[in-house]
């Protein structure tokens, strides 16, 4: 069938430029670039382009230009050239559009809508660098009062449950091994440990040469149940329930059976080359008693030593959920919002299902303190975080932490071209080829990552101090601390923030 | 001195290396003119490959270097300040001996009108020679060995 699909992307090759060193013949995993001997020239076939960059990037002499497509389909505000292409795709091929990472639709972005306070003559800021700046984040239960028991250096809080023990109050995303590399996996390992936080392995196991990091890693427990099994459980410092994802609420996981090689067969406990398939629903929790009765397992199962954390993807009932999941016994709610990333979802469903995380953050925040059990359980928020300005403003919604899944992997080289779900990621993230794989060199992975950490941590502590804070502790929940700018009534309302000028 | 380690796990075949040791060792050290303008000279690293397995490899720059000990002229000597095995162009008759003695293969014929070799010499002009600082993925590595490296091969 002739495919009616425009390229997305034009590539250009300033041919004065161009010395045929064929980097990008060999860098293409689609195979876009191809050179040809008779004419000792590079072609182009743009319709295999998916515009990751990687060519641009390792281009020697700077040859090439990725550009959007220029050709113009006719002008219409409803079938835009994306609706165009998507049908022509669905009537190509019958089956359900498939694509990577988050939502990207012009969907409101209240970080973007929302402004931070500052100190001016009446209260004084403070300089970072000259004077301590706390960053330090306790994630679990907190008792309901403060007592107190023994004397000295023995001396303990009473009904305080384990704590997560974080330096910065960022951590990486659950992201499994399968949808990302072994070598990604221990890069996201290896940071988290040189920064003090952790990382979430995502529902596929943990290989053995990871255990190490234990202490640095929350070990998921999803509906697939892959590679749960008591050494994982003990080599975890928390363990995460898994029952919803920001980028695809309401259904399960897919990981086709040509990405299960033999690793991962051996890290998710099933055949190799077989299909792993994430039931939507976890079969044995049809009910808020039903996911204490896992809770309390787990918890059993690691002697009440480690955190229990439940994930939920940001839907309209997230705050009754939330006050659910907490009475279950849950020490930490984590919440992932429509723009969370994703290694695979059906397109229509990451673009329409769930709600942006602000408004579920600060719906669970205020249902919970309004209940009187907001100490009982921490709150993690995930999917969209683009900068450290981000960050603090959901710590100031009433964040305890964010898990960051898109950012640390920009910080290693993706360029969010979406086509994770291809498994051939030309920067050796989203894919299992040994020959991509290993473009991904854990060691420089780990320093990217640590690196933008580090900054978005100075950078926090700069927006603290010019605030007058010296504790990000301080500034948990403190809504007071936030303006919106050009939002509803009613969007204030829900965030809980006055307008600027108020 | 210095050495140069190939790390063959994280080597992407991707042989920016290779161009950039050309442009090093051109006449302008620009790169477009170095491979579309001037003679271009011969690489002195060459990413070998087999499947996804590959690294790249340069001179070793052996302590009891076989190519040093064939050389009919001299020209093949080892450097006194920087240890470093290297090729004096002037004295080299291209009779590539040295070529044929060589465990790695690490020397190659210029192309040239001269008809000498070519190999490694650590780029003595750049602080960190050309290969290791255009590895994208820190794939080529350098490490400061004590002495004349007798911890290298």
């Amino acid at each position: 069938m002739k495919s009616y699909i425009l390229p997305e992307f034009l590539v250009e090759r300033d041919d004065y430029r161009c010395i045929r060193c064929e980097v990008c013949v060999r860098q293409c995993a689609f195979e876009a670039h191809r050179y040809d001997a008779d004419e000792d020239a590079v072609f182009v076939d743009e319709s295999k382009c998916c515009g990751c960059l990687r060519c641009v990037t390792l281009c020697p002499t700077r040859a090439l230009t990725v550009r959007r497509n220029p050709t113009q389909t006719p002008d219409n505000y409803n079938w835009t050239r994306e609706q165009l292409m998507d049908a022509y795709k669905q009537a190509e091929t019958g089956g359900v559009l498939l694509t990577g990472m988050g939502c990207g639709r012009e969907l409101p972005i209240y970080w973007d809508r929302i402004v931070l306070d500052a100190s001016q003559v009446t209260n004084p800021s403070i300089d970072p660098l000259r004077e301590p700046m706390e960053l330090r984040t306790w994630l679990g239960a907190k008792p309901d009062r403060l007592d107190s028991q023994g004397e000295g250096k023995r001396r303990r809080i009473e009904g305080m449950g384990p704590q997560l023990k974080l330096e910065t109050p960022m951590m990486f995303s659950a992201i499994s091994y399968g949808a990302i590399s072994y070598n990604t996996c221990e890069a996201l390992a290896r940071a988290a440990a040189e920064l003090g936080t952790y990382y979430n392995t995502g529902e596929g196991g943990l290989r053995r040469d990871l255990y190490k990091y234990g202490r640095h890693t929350i070990c998921q427990v999803a509906s697939g149940r892959f590679g749960v099994h008591a050494d994982y459980l003990e080599a975890a410092a928390a363990l995460e329930i898994k029952i919803g994802q920001g980028a695809k609420p309401g259904i399960g996981g897919h990981l086709p059976g040509e990405k299960v090689s033999l690793e991962i067969s051996r890290t998710r406990m099933i055949p190799e080359g077989s299909d792993a398939i994430s039931p939507a629903p976890h079969h044995d929790i049809y009910s808020i008693e039903d996911l204490a009765q896992l809770i309390y397992a787990l918890k059993e199962a690691t002697h009440w030593t480690k955190p229990v954390s439940v994930k939920i993807a940001a839907v309209h009932n997230s705050a009754a959920i939330a006050s659910g999941i907490v009475r279950a016994g849950a020490d930490i709610v984590a919440i992932d919002g429509i723009r969370g990333g994703t290694g695979a979802a059906p397109t229509r469903i990451r673009d329409n299902v769930g709600i942006p995380i602000e408004l579920a953050l600060a719906a669970v925040d205020d249902r919970l303190r309004a209940e009187g059990i907001r100490n009982r359980a921490s709150i993690v928020v995930a999917g969209g975080f683009r900068n450290s300005g981000d960050v603090i403003k959901a710590i100031a919604l009433g964040a305890d932490a964010v898990y960051l899944g898109t950012p640390a992997l920009v910080a290693m080289g993706c360029h969010v071209c979406r086509k994770c779900y291809t498994g051939k990621c030309n920067w050796g993230i989203a894919t299992q080829d040994p020959y991509l794989s290993k473009r991904l060199n854990p060691e420089l992975a780990a320093r990217r990552l640590v690196n933008m950490i580090n900054a978005w941590s100075h950078e926090i502590m700069e927006m603290l101090g010019g605030m007058g804070i010296n504790a990000i502790e301080s500034l948990r929940g403190n809504r007071l601390r936030l303006r919106g700018v050009g939002l509803s009534r009613e969007e204030l309302d829900i965030l809980g923030i006055k307008h600027a000028g108020e | 001195m210095i050495r140069i380690y190939p790390r063959e796990e994280y080597c992407t075949g991707c042989r920016l290396c290779e161009i950039h040791c050309i442009v090093e060792h051109s006449e302008s050290r620009d790169i477009i003119k170095a491979f579309k303008r001037e003679r271009r000279p011969q690489k002195r690293v060459e990413v070998e490959e087999s499947g996804h397995l590959s690294f790249a490899l340069q001179c070793r720059h052996c302590d009891e270097a076989p190519c040093v000990d064939a050389c009919l002229t001299g020209a093949m000597r080892r450097d006194a300040r920087t240890g470093a095995v290297i090729n004096d162009r002037d004295r080299c008759v291209g009779c590539w001996t040295c070529i044929l003695v060589c465990p790695y293969g690490a020397v190659r014929r210029d192309a040239g009108e001269h008809k000498v070799v070519a190999k490694c010499d650590l780029c003595p002009h750049l602080e960190v020679p050309a290969c290791v600082a255009n590895c994208p993925n820190e794939a080529l590595v350098m490490e400061e060995v004590p002495g004349d490296g007798d911890q290298a091969l």
